[in-house]
């Protein structure tokens, strides 16, 4: 079951590779969230119930309901265009996305340690490099937080790799969610989308050498 | 329950910072921050006296934390002493100025805690917490570039703690199955061996990655550079100095780990390899800078890939790159405490609109001189020896054409250095005004002309204590 789950949340990559619209980025970030605490469940049922709740009422109600709908909201209120607009075109994206997983795969073979399941491994980084790629090769302010949100989504299927062992680490990892929230608060309260006209990393070129 | 000071100070810094917070008189804030300064003044000391004793079981004063936390505390007091100049200057709003100071407590705290956190994953919470607060700094001005420079530093630092996360999970997952679910640096160290390596590599990538973005080192450290220039002054002189040291305690204790396995040989390759980019990176933007606040930037990305070789050479290249990074903090703060009283004669920061310095303020044109000579490490400034000893821990393990490359890119760095400070001391500017020059008080560059003597004092003549705690920061790495 959760080697459905990843499969899932892998195929939502290639998706987001060549998703043309802000909301279907959106919805796509609900969507792993929900995936996430499928897997969350399904991992860590051993550990203590209390660290058990507070992991899966993270995943569900922050993950997949609070950021997405401030997202829209932030959307709406700065008048952000609702294309993507990358830099390259997406066949391109899904390509390199696909470059990115086999890689990814050809990459956990050389591990010879049997107590980390693979396919965490293979998930993990291919979402964190995919996460990356988005950053880079996307004009928005807005897409290049939805990008750290994607990362952020790997590193925390990283945790739950170890998270029977450790739980503190997939705790920690929710520290990485008020990181974002700073990002958001940042756009919701500089109204970034007013103040640089087009939201757009083009007008954050005034600090160079 | 027993009570610990550390608990105390970290309780009493969080309830200061939230009443400065909260507080919008002027006077009574200033008198919050003096009472924070005098919990961090007694903190430091009760350190001290409690050499080596662990607190709240993920806190413990060992050599290097207490030498950081001793640096910390001696800048902290000028840049609070010039932050109160800075902003009576300005005439800022309250509410403003609350936010600054309260922000500088808790970066200030958050500091501390890191470099004292025995455990990985403590550090790595509070090196999170030092980029929220900094990032409060960075954007006090308010205006469009500060908010360019503020999510810049935000994001890439957000990045970066992510990799260092990654790194941890990865160190982890080395961890042997024997039971051991501790990452504390200790046992870290004393599990040396039995760690997985394929995994250990992965983690020291990961982490060292992460940490350069705080220390100022190739590939993460471009945002540094937009924050250190957009702060005002003194908290560009926190970020250069205080802040850079904690990227360097979170490197320094994980090759600690690193140094004690098989891996050793290839970290050193991957911290090679960032450190001379580092000082190549600084010597291209250096010779073409026109903006002195970029340029001591720079300066400090140089300082961070020597110190990095120090590491990288052995031998006495580790007591000389802890010896670096505590006089290059007192160096480099004092130039960005006088940088404010410059741009407070030229309002601007350009090097075309300076000039003919001595003749607007005297006594801080000496400093500025002095910091320049101390800065490119000649005698008898303190960097003069430890640059000494990592030259000479390079020749001795023999990286002799790394030293040559070195030496060939720091006598570019002097002569960019140098012709942009004689070009701001001494060539009168064009169509400068002289009618209404702010006079700058001699005293206010007395903290500068302080902190360098602690230079020429602790390098030339350092006191036991000072070399038997430097000499317990590195007990650890192998000789």
């Amino acid at each position: 079951m959760t080697n459905v789950l990843l499969l899932i949340f892998t195929i939502s990559l290639l998706y987001l590779g060549i998703a043309h619209r802000l909301l279907t980025y959106i919805k796509i970030l609900a969507v792993q969230g929900i995936l996430l605490f499928g897997i969350a469940f399904i991992e860590l049922i051993q550990i203590n119930a209390v660290n058990l709740t507070l992991i899966l009422l993270e995943t569900i109600v922050i993950k997949t309901i609070a950021i997405p709908l401030f997202l829209q909201y932030i959307m709406k209120r700065n008048r952000i265009t609702r294309d993507t607009e990358p830099f390259l075109p997406n066949f391109i994206s899904l390509i390199i996305i696909t470059l990115i997983i086999i890689a990814t795969f050809i990459l956990s073979n050389t591990i010879t340690d049997s107590r980390i399941s693979r396919i965490f491994f293979v998930v993990a980084l291919s979402t964190l490099f995919t996460g990356l790629y988005i950053i880079a090769t996307r004009h928005k302010i807005i897409t290049h937080v939805m990008g750290y949100l994607v990362i952020e989504n790997g590193v925390f299927i990283l945790s739950l790799a170890v998270g029977n062992e450790m739980p503190v680490l997939v705790n920690l990892g929710i520290l990485l969610d008020i990181f974002a929230s700073v990002f958001l608060l940042g756009i919701f309260v500089n109204r970034i989308g007013d103040e640089l006209k087009d939201v757009d990393v083009d007008q954050l070129k005034s600090l160079k050498d | 329950m027993e009570v610990s000071m550390t608990g105390i100070y970290l309780a009493g810094a969080l309830g200061l910072a939230a009443l400065v917070f909260l507080n919008k008189n002027r006077i009574i804030n200033y008198l919050l921050v003096i009472a924070f300064l005098f919990l961090q003044v007694g903190f430091t000391v009760y350190a001290y006296m409690h050499f080596n004793q662990t607190e709240l079981h993920y806190f413990t004063f060992d050599g290097l934390g207490i030498l950081l936390l001793v640096t910390l505390t001696i800048i902290s007091i000028p840049a609070v002493y010039h932050s109160y100049i800075y902003l009576g200057s300005k005439q800022d709003n309250p509410g403003h100025t609350a936010i600054y100071f309260g922000a500088v407590i808790i970066l200030l705290m958050a500091l501390s805690a890191a470099y004292l956190s025995n455990h990985i994953a403590v550090t790595w919470i509070f090196v999170e917490l030092t980029t929220l607060s900094a990032s409060a700094l960075i954007y006090h001005r308010r205006n469009n570039r500060s908010l360019e420079g503020t999510w810049k530093y935000v994001f890439v630092c957000a990045i970066s703690i992510t990799l260092v996360f990654i790194g941890i999970l990865f160190l982890s997952f080395s961890l042997p199955q024997a039971g051991t679910e501790d990452l504390s640096f200790k046992n870290l160290i004393s599990k040396g061996n039995t760690l997985n390596i394929f995994w250990l590599r992965l983690a020291f990538i990961f982490i060292f990655t992460g940490f350069t973005a705080k220390m100022g080192l190739v590939p993460m450290y471009t945002a540094g550079i937009d924050a250190k220039d957009k702060a005002p002054s003194p908290a560009g002189a926190l970020l250069s100095s205080v802040l850079m040291n904690v990227g360097f305690v979170g490197i320094f204790r994980f090759y600690t780990v690193a140094a004690n396995t098989n891996i050793h040989t290839w970290a050193n390759h991957v911290m090679m390899i960032s450190a001379i980019l580092s000082i190549f990176v600084a010597t291209v933007y250096m010779s073409r800078m026109k903006n002195i606040k970029r340029m001591f930037a720079y300066s400090s990305i140089e300082h961070a890939g020597i110190i990095i070789l120090g590491l990288v050479a052995g031998g006495i290249g580790y007591y000389a790159a802890i010896l670096h990074i505590i006089l290059h903090s007192f160096v480099k703060s004092s130039l960005f405490f006088q940088q404010g009283q410059i741009y407070r004669v030229y309002k601007s920061k350009s090097i075309y609109d300076v000039g003919n310095y001595f003749k607007y303020n005297h006594t801080g044109a000496i400093v500025m001189l002095l910091a320049f000579f101390f800065s490119s490490a000649m005698p008898p400034s303190g960097l003069f020896i430890s640059e000494f000893m990592i030259f000479r821990a390079l020749f001795e393990a023999n990286y002799l054409w790394l030293l040559v490359v070195v030496m060939i890119l720091l006598t570019i760095i002097i002569w960019a250095f140098g012709k942009n400070v004689f070009k701001l001391l001494f060539t009168p500017p064009v169509e400068f005004k002289e009618e209404n020059i702010e006079k700058i008080n001699p005293m206010e560059s007395l903290s500068q002309y302080i902190l360098l003597g602690l230079v020429v004092y602790l390098g030339l003549n350092p006191p036991q204590e000072f070399v038997s705690l430097i000499q317990d920061a590195i007990q650890n790495l192998p000789h």
